[in-house]
């Protein structure tokens, strides 16, 4: 198996996509002959030319509605967000047009679009390009949202967006962009909603998604190797829809849980996955659910404050500690 | 009472004075007798339609907000009445005469201002969101001017198929001032989209005149010059001339591929919709002067018994037919069901309708 970096994955995916159908079209915000604000679609152009690979103008309610009528159509649009944090220009095409038009139409339409780009803090440059809007926006129904944290799962889960029929928003993360993983070379796809375990344990169970499951499995070494605890690491890799039934696997083995995110606390993600614990496995639960998320406030610019206020190692295994105290 | 706002279409409320002088362009004289019957029909049935609504709502029968379209009958009509088969429409919430013109039902559309499983939506849409994909209509959108930026990806996507067709948008004066809308008009410009924007003047954002809304508000169409695209301004009361400078913004995009703006004057009788008693901010006195002297279906009406195509007896056997039309209509959404509770968690994903075997979706999607 070839050994590539997130980015490269990502990269893969539409690339084999773009070659798999003729419909799909990469479009964005310097995709094409600046190849990627981040590189993620470099070289597209010069493979698929200038009628597959798309630069836009900075107008994001434009094109991404654009994309989304275009998919009513038939056209499978792969649209870049430079960050998340512009999808609020466009807040009313990703939410009310694609999000809403197949149930108002009574199923007579749908979306198949897919929106990405990186989605994250942590990377020193403010509270306007740094938010992580998947619990936002998965909250509406008629939205799919994922989140990948390794290169393996990057390229399944963008090609399993691709030829999903409904909007799929694919939430990066640029601090993941130069990891390295194995990757299949042959075609693959990871559905949208199977979570992973991403290490085996026994004493604990942490859920996480995105690069906080990167943060999760460091903590997870210390816990091991400072404090002899066991513990499992549960990948949600998809936000909606969700795996439930892995999550509940893993409580109900290690009676404890720690939830992991990297959004704000209010009705974050894990509030929901916290909802679902205490509903489906509470007897099962040693301990109240446990929770790290980021520090309640706007995202820091000081990048020695920024990091404290992300999940960091040593939050996660004090919060660990405190679960399984 | 404050006083009525000053109107700002550039148009006198006179009568006109003689047939339109737009009966001779080739797309009117290219019509049969039985074209232009049939194209009355449809105005008229929108009139009596829209008509039997207002009962309906009366009655307790349609919730939410219903915005009526009598009075701009022509400007759906003319427009819609020339187009083909990849020709596509899209438009704001003002979308009934759009739907009865593509040729949805009286019954589905009823049916759907009253909630029931029987709408062209299934009840999950309302009036504000109309849909026929099959009919090339796609809706129906609530937010105005949001709509705008979708119509450029149905040209768009007519483009990138090599088909030979266009996507008008609709909507209103009020949605000239919504980012959308511009960011739709670069991009349409920009990418040589087969794109028409249709700015129905009706001279009223809800209640908000063009005068108090929209800076320059002597020609909304000339924006368009800002954007390097052909624009024009219609009387949308004559739908002779609504087809005869439509038709040139259709071959444009067909042949050339290129957008156009289009500012069609027209106007509602009613208010913004029915929950706007239509009492601050015009003056009575304009509405009569509308139903009086523009009516679009009495004016059409008017040509076609002065052609010899309309007589007496077949203007009034059609209006009679729409009205019983309606009257079947709204009965027929009367007696339809609603949809069940378990309707409720339905139609939101595609992949969760169909789901299979090689479905790239598992797990929960639809959460107590």
């Amino acid at each position: 198996m070839a050994v590539i970096t997130y980015r490269e994955a990502l990269r893969a995916a539409m690339r084999e996509e773009l070659q798999r159908d003729e419909n799909v079209v990469v479009m964005g915000e310097e995709v094409a002959q600046f190849n990627g604000a981040y590189k993620v679609t470099e070289g597209l152009l010069k493979e698929f030319g200038p009628k597959r690979v798309v630069d836009t103008p900075i107008s994001e309610a434009g094109f991404i509605g654009l994309g989304i009528g275009a998919s009513m159509l038939g056209i499978r649009p792969v649209m870049e967000l430079m960050f998340w944090s512009f999808s609020y220009v466009a807040f009313d095409q990703i939410v009310n047009n694609a999000g809403n038009i197949r149930y108002m139409s009574g199923g007579l339409i749908n979306c198949p679009i897919v929106i990405r780009g990186p989605g994250n803090g942590g990377t020193n440059v403010g509270a306007t390009h740094s938010h992580t809007p998947e619990a936002i926006l998965a909250s509406h129904p008629g939205i799919k949202v994922v989140c990948p944290a390794t290169p393996y799962d990057a390229k399944g889960l963008m090609k399993a967006a691709i030829r999903d029929n409904d909007p799929v928003y694919v939430m990066e993360n640029t601090i993941l962009y130069n990891d390295k993983g194995e990757v299949p070379e042959e075609d693959y796809i990871v559905p949208l909603g199977v979570a992973d375990v991403k290490r085996v344990g026994t004493d604990l169970t942490i859920v996480a998604h995105g690069r906080a499951v990167i943060t999760s499995l460091k903590a997870a070494e210390i816990l091991e190797k400072e404090h002899g605890v066991s513990v499992e690491v549960v990948d949600l890799r998809s936000i909606r829809p969700l795996d439930e039934e892995t999550i509940l696997a893993s409580v109900r083995k290690t009676h404890r849980a720690l939830l992991v995110e990297e959004n704000k606390p209010f009705c974050g993600v894990d509030a929901q996955v916290a909802y679902i614990i205490q509903a489906k496995a509470f007897d099962d639960l040693d301990a109240p659910i446990g929770r790290v998320s980021s520090i309640d406030a706007p995202q820091i610019y000081c990048k020695r404050m920024e990091d404290e206020q992300l999940p960091h190692a040593a939050r996660v295994v004090a919060a660990a500690l405190k679960v399984l105290a | 009472m404050a006083k009525p706002a000053v109107l700002t279409h550039p148009e006198s409320l006179k009568k006109p004075a003689g047939p339109s002088e737009f009966a001779k362009h080739p797309v009117n004289a290219a019509l049969s007798k039985a074209e232009k019957v049939a194209l009355y029909t449809k105005m008229a049935r929108i009139r009596h339609f829209e008509q039997r609504c207002i009962r309906t709502y009366q009655q307790g029968k349609i919730g939410g907000f219903l915005h009526l379209y009598v009075g701009q009958e022509a400007v759906a009509a003319g427009t819609i009445s020339l187009l083909g088969k990849h020709d596509h429409i899209i438009t704001g919430y003002r979308d009934h005469g759009h739907g009865l013109m593509v040729g949805m039902s009286m019954n589905e559309c009823m049916a759907e201002l009253t909630g029931k499983v029987t709408g062209c939506s299934q009840g999950k849409g309302g009036s504000m969101h109309y849909f026929a994909p099959d009919k090339n209509y796609w809706g129906g959108h609530g937010i105005v001017g949001g709509q705008a930026p979708l119509g450029t990806g149905l040209a768009y996507a007519v483009k990138y198929k090599g088909l030979k067709g266009c996507c008008l948008a609709y909507m209103g004066d009020g949605a000239v001032n919504q980012g959308a809308v511009h960011e739709a008009y670069n991009l349409a410009a920009l990418w040589d989209l087969p794109m028409i924007f249709v700015i129905e003047n009706n001279g009223y954002s809800m209640g908000t005149s063009q005068e108090r809304s929209t800076a320059h508000p002597g020609c909304l169409a000339k924006r368009a010059e800002g954007y390097g695209m052909a624009w024009d301004v219609i009387n949308g009361h004559d739908v002779y001339e609504v087809r005869a400078k439509t038709d040139a913004a259709v071959k444009r995009a067909h042949e050339e591929s290129k957008p156009t703006v289009l500012e069609i004057f027209t106007y509602r009788y009613f208010g913004h919709s029915m929950a706007d008693p239509d009492k601050t901010y015009r003056d009575k006195e304009e509405i009569k002067g509308y139903r009086e002297n523009k009516d679009p279906v009495l004016l059409f009406e008017n040509e076609l018994l002065h052609e010899g195509v309309l007589t007496p007896a077949t203007r009034d056997a059609i209006n009679e037919a729409a009205m019983a039309e309606a009257d079947v209509a709204a009965v027929f959404a009367e007696e339809s069901p609603d949809p069940t509770v378990a309707d409720i968690t339905k139609h939101i994903y595609w992949e969760e309708d169909n789901r299979g075997p090689n479905s790239t979706s598992r797990g929960t999607i639809i959460f107590e």
